[in-house]
């Protein structure tokens, strides 16, 4: 057992687990956040999603001990369901979920994009979403809806408040 | 199906000892049925509302219409007919729905509120909604078949409107008013001079254990405010932002996690296992051996999964092979099907031919086994304490999976409390109900805390029960005017129904000491049917084509383990037989959709068959043309079961002619699913519908070899991405006011697979007739 201080969501942590601990089971476990969620264990879904300072990373694969002191964002960072975030209100308006499993990994991956792409193209956003999969086939919505919330931040902050 | 999971007490209440009457005045109920006839019909309307239309004629349900000649009361009101089963009122005002049916991501419980409300003229969010619970809710079976409408939302719609001329008739006692000169608004009866009093002060001192008599007349459709409108579903905020949303989700005091470790092949024998190591591992609690049942309990998630790691590899195996090698080696399931010994029955029997034919054409078709394919892997939670249990469970269905654990576990069915909680989507029979015996044995191996278990990736793809492999054989006849004259076909498949019911049907209990063995699966008979489902065209059941004959071979044993997968036998029977009306169509030189049109009676299907032909710009369409691309169109229509929902559909799609890769540029879809509660809401399950098929059609196959699966997680198993999902998906929607609901969630299976298909033939001339696709042969053009 190690102690590590993790940032997420803005917020300091203390944890005691073992170093090779998936980040997943750290927020999920020991920070009892819902948010990023187990599908495979393997990278190969995206459902366990999360940011990592400024990239999207697959936490099912991120040892807790080489988070060190890069933030980590989750999709309960970017807003609740009273409040939700720009993306998360997109997904709502869209009604981009089905089952929703596979959710919060795809509005951090869109995270990821908006961040980096301020006015993604329809290309673009396609191409960025690969890594992430849903099984209900909402991903009709899902493009929508990252489309929406590029659209609205394009637009300037308060365009859509 | 459900109908053998009812449990009643003497007095005909439900048997369940949590559920009970809130107020319990005993004289109210003389009065109640007293006053019942006396209140004339709201707004005049006839009893046409939700009732009638194709349901008798067609053979849906007869209880969608209420009070039908059958004396059948409608959907589950039909099994379940106190209105206090459905609907609560507390003198708060607290309204309380409750349905058997549960969430699966298809939005039930939204459309379900809506229903209600709409019938006691309340806003949605003032109600609370129960689902599926053991403890609580109505025995409806399973959630599956498209049936949640038609079941829950029909008797939901008339208990309501009961209780709304219960209502209304206390109101016209209390205030000595006629009955219709008074106003319900959000659960408060007004009278015109201005006197009110909210439902609950109306029911004090009665109750509303009163039995269903399916005549109070619902809302005319044409009134409606919220059902028929787009309502939000109430279940997305939460599922975007982090809370509590599912059964993965729950963390009950002093919770322990556990995960099994299953044998690395269907047949594997353990030799022996040494769990010494293993329980000295931190963190574990318990290690159980049953039999081929093995499984570590730890007080953490991520420390189970290491323990069961080392528990894996502690356990010596026997791997003897056990499927049939040559179908192995070839990793063909159509083989395997075939070799199958069969229950044959004739399902369809027409005269012989008697008009002349011109040509004749045949054809094979088949499809694999293919996978649910949850993104979250199954899980439950489960715990006993003081010789009862309580599980947490997304299983489709609560009750047939209490009666399946009561004869595992050795308990009576009232020590079982199963809750559903929601899971990652299912799209039929997972390994929901596999996961929720692992966590009740691993309860009763760990009494009093809770345990959770998920099944890892691996487990999820190589155990949940899969999708049937089904192969069919058509043989069809054209007259000179190219009219189908004669039709005969063949369709063969193993079960698409091993579903609980019995500790045999649940993964762990056969894999114990003293095992379960699986019940004999059964056929389902038409006209639903299972393997067999669509296996009789619409063109002969309500279009010109009569002479035919249709054999149904059911397949009871299968050496791997196969159940309910989304639409069952349709997806394969809709893929066959719209492939081959295509095949027919060309052959003779027709256009596809006046081909289809041709065959064709029922104005409902023609309808859905223009929309979509005419939405997707059938007539007048010119194939683009680029570099290293090929470009076609393709067509397919089915009733759903032939007697639930309509949809057609258009499709184009992109093939590479370098990579064989198939893109589906747009697709333009047509449905009627008879009155729409939530127009939003059927879209979502087409949409999905479409794409999930079109994974399947274009990617999906479970690999073998004579022992194992290989096909173990995503790599092995790919489906769809974004970037071959469609670059518009249009679904318009046909609405009917007033006929029965018809479902959604499985209609645009089957239509897509052969959409796609017949695209794919109008690309590059290559007729396709294995799922999946087979992309290397798109390439090569041959």
């Amino acid at each position: 057992m190690t102690t590590f201080n993790l940032r997420v969501n803005g917020k300091p942590h203390a944890v005691d687990t073992d170093p090779e601990t998936p980040l997943l089971y750290v927020l999920r476990d020991d920070l009892q956040m819902n948010g990023a969620k187990f599908g495979c264990g393997l990278g190969q879904c995206g459902a366990c999603t999360v940011m990592l300072d400024d990239a999207a990373v697959m936490s099912c694969l991120v040892p807790v001990s080489v988070v060190g002191a890069r933030a980590v964002r989750t999709v309960e960072g970017i807003g609740t369901a009273d409040a939700p975030g720009l993306l998360q209100r997109a997904f709502i308006e869209e009604q981009a979920a089905q089952c929703g499993y596979c959710i919060a990994g795809m509005i951090m991956r869109a995270t990821e994009l908006l961040e980096h792409t301020a006015a993604p193209t329809d290309d673009q956003i396609r191409a960025h979403m690969m890594p992430n999969l849903c099984r209900c086939g909402t991903h009709m919505r899902i493009l929508r809806a990252v489309r929406r919330a590029a659209d609205t931040m394009h637009a300037g902050p308060g365009a859509k408040a | 199906m459900s109908g053998a999971h009812d449990q009643r007490g003497e007095d005909g209440r439900p048997a369940n000892p949590t559920r009970r009457r809130l107020l319990g005045a005993a004289g109210s109920l003389t009065v109640m049925f007293a006053l019942g006839p006396a209140w004339p019909q709201q707004g005049g309307q006839s009893s046409q509302s939700a009732g009638q239309g194709g349901a008798s004629e067609s053979g849906v349900d007869g209880a969608a219409a209420g009070g039908d000649k059958s004396g059948k009361l409608p959907g589950s009101l039909d099994k379940e007919p106190w209105l206090d089963a459905w609907i609560r009122i507390d003198a708060d005002n607290t309204i309380t729905v409750f349905t058997g049916k549960a969430e699966l991501g298809q939005g039930i419980k939204t459309a379900l509120l809506q229903v209600a409300a709409e019938e006691l003229q309340v806003m949605p969010g003032r109600l609370t909604l129960v689902t599926a619970d053991t403890a609580r809710t109505p025995d409806e079976g399973y959630t599956a078949g498209s049936h949640s409408m038609q079941d829950s939302g029909t008797a939901l719609r008339y208990a309501a409107a009961q209780v709304r001329s219960v209502l209304l008739g206390l109101a016209a006692q209390r205030f000595t008013v006629d009955p219709a000169s008074l106003k319900l608004d959000q659960g408060v009866i007004h009278t015109a001079d201005g006197r009110r009093a909210t439902y609950g002060e109306l029911l004090v001192g009665h109750d509303l254990h009163l039995r269903a008599d399916g005549k109070s007349a619902p809302r005319d459709p044409a009134s409606h405010t919220i059902a028929g409108k787009n309502l939000a579903r109430i279940d997305i905020p939460a599922k975007v932002s982090g809370g509590v949303a599912y059964v993965q989700d729950l963390r009950l005091p002093r919770m322990v996690h556990a995960r099994v470790v299953r044998p690395p092949t269907p047949g594997a024998q353990l030799q022996g296992v040494d769990t010494a190591a293993v329980e000295k591992l931190p963190g574990v609690l318990k290690v159980v051996v049953d039999g081929r049942f093995l499984a570590v309990i730890a007080d953490g998630e991520y420390r189970a999964i290491k323990a069961s790691t080392a528990l894996a590899r502690a356990a010596r195996w026997t791997t003897p092979a056990t499927l049939p090698a040559a179908a192995a080696r070839m990793g063909d399931a159509a083989a395997l099907v075939r070799s199958l010994p069969s229950q044959d029955s004739t399902i369809y029997d027409g005269p012989g031919a008697n008009a002349a034919v011109s040509k004749t054409l045949r054809a094979a078709y088949s499809r694999p086994f293919q996978l649910h394919g949850s993104i979250g892997p199954s899980c439950a939670v489960a715990q006993l304490v003081d010789g009862r249990y309580t599980i947490w469970t997304h299983s489709q269905g609560v009750y047939p999976l209490r009666d399946a654990l009561a004869e595992l576990l050795g308990a009576g069915k009232d020590a079982i409390h199963c809750i559903h909680t929601e899971g990652s989507g299912c799209y039929g029979h997972n390994a929901a109900d596999d996961v929720a015996a692992d966590a009740a044995l691993l309860a009763r191996a760990y009494p009093g805390r809770p345990v959770r278990v998920q099944w890892m990736r691996e487990d999820e793809h190589a155990w949940e029960p899969f999708g049937s492999p089904m192969v069919t054989s058509v043989q069809a006849s054209l007259d000179a005017g190219g009219r189908i004259v004669d039709w005969q076909y063949h369709v063969w498949s193993p079960p698409h129904n091993t579903r609980p019911g019995k500790a045999g049907n649940l993964l762990a209990a056969t894999h114990l000491a003293k095992p379960f063995t699986p019940p004999p699966a059964k056929p389902a008979p038409q006209p639903e049917g299972a393997g067999d489902r669509n296996g009789i065209p619409y063109y002969i059941l309500q279009g010109p084509v009569k002479s035919g004959h249709i054999v149904s071979h059911f397949q009871p044993d299968a050496p791997l383990r196969t159940s309910a997968l989304r639409s069952l036998g349709a997806y394969g029977n809709v893929f066959s037989i719209e492939s081959f009306m295509d095949e027919l169509a060309h052959a003779s030189s027709q256009d596809p959709v006046a081909f289809r049109l041709a065959h064709l009676h029922d104005p409902r299907a023609l309808e859905v068959v223009r929309s979509a032909a005419q939405r997707f710009g059938w007539d007048g369409w010119r194939r683009p043309s680029g570099p290293g691309l090929q470009r076609g169109r393709g067509f397919a229509f089915a009733r759903y079961k032939n007697l639930a929902a309509y949809c057609a559909m258009a499709v184009e799609v992109e093939l590479a002619r370098e990579t064989g890769l198939v893109r589906i540029v747009r697709a333009s879809v047509a449905v009627d699913c008879g009155e729409i509660v939530n127009p939003d809401g059927v879209r979502n399950q087409i949409e999905g519908g479409v794409i999930q098929s079109a994974s399947w059609t274009l990617l999906e196959k479970v690999r073998f070899d004579d022992k194992q699966i290989l096909s173990r997680d995503w790599a092995g198993y790919p489906i769809l991405r974004f970037n071959q999902v469609p670059r518009t998906l249009d679904v318009h929607l046909i609405d009917r006011p007033g006929q029965p609901f018809l479902g959604t969630g499985e209609a645009s299976q089957g239509p897509t697979a052969a959409a796609i298909a017949n695209a794919v033939f109008d690309a590059c001339g290559l007729r396709l007739r294995d799922l999946p696709l087979d992309r290397a042969r798109m390439r090569d053009g041959h």
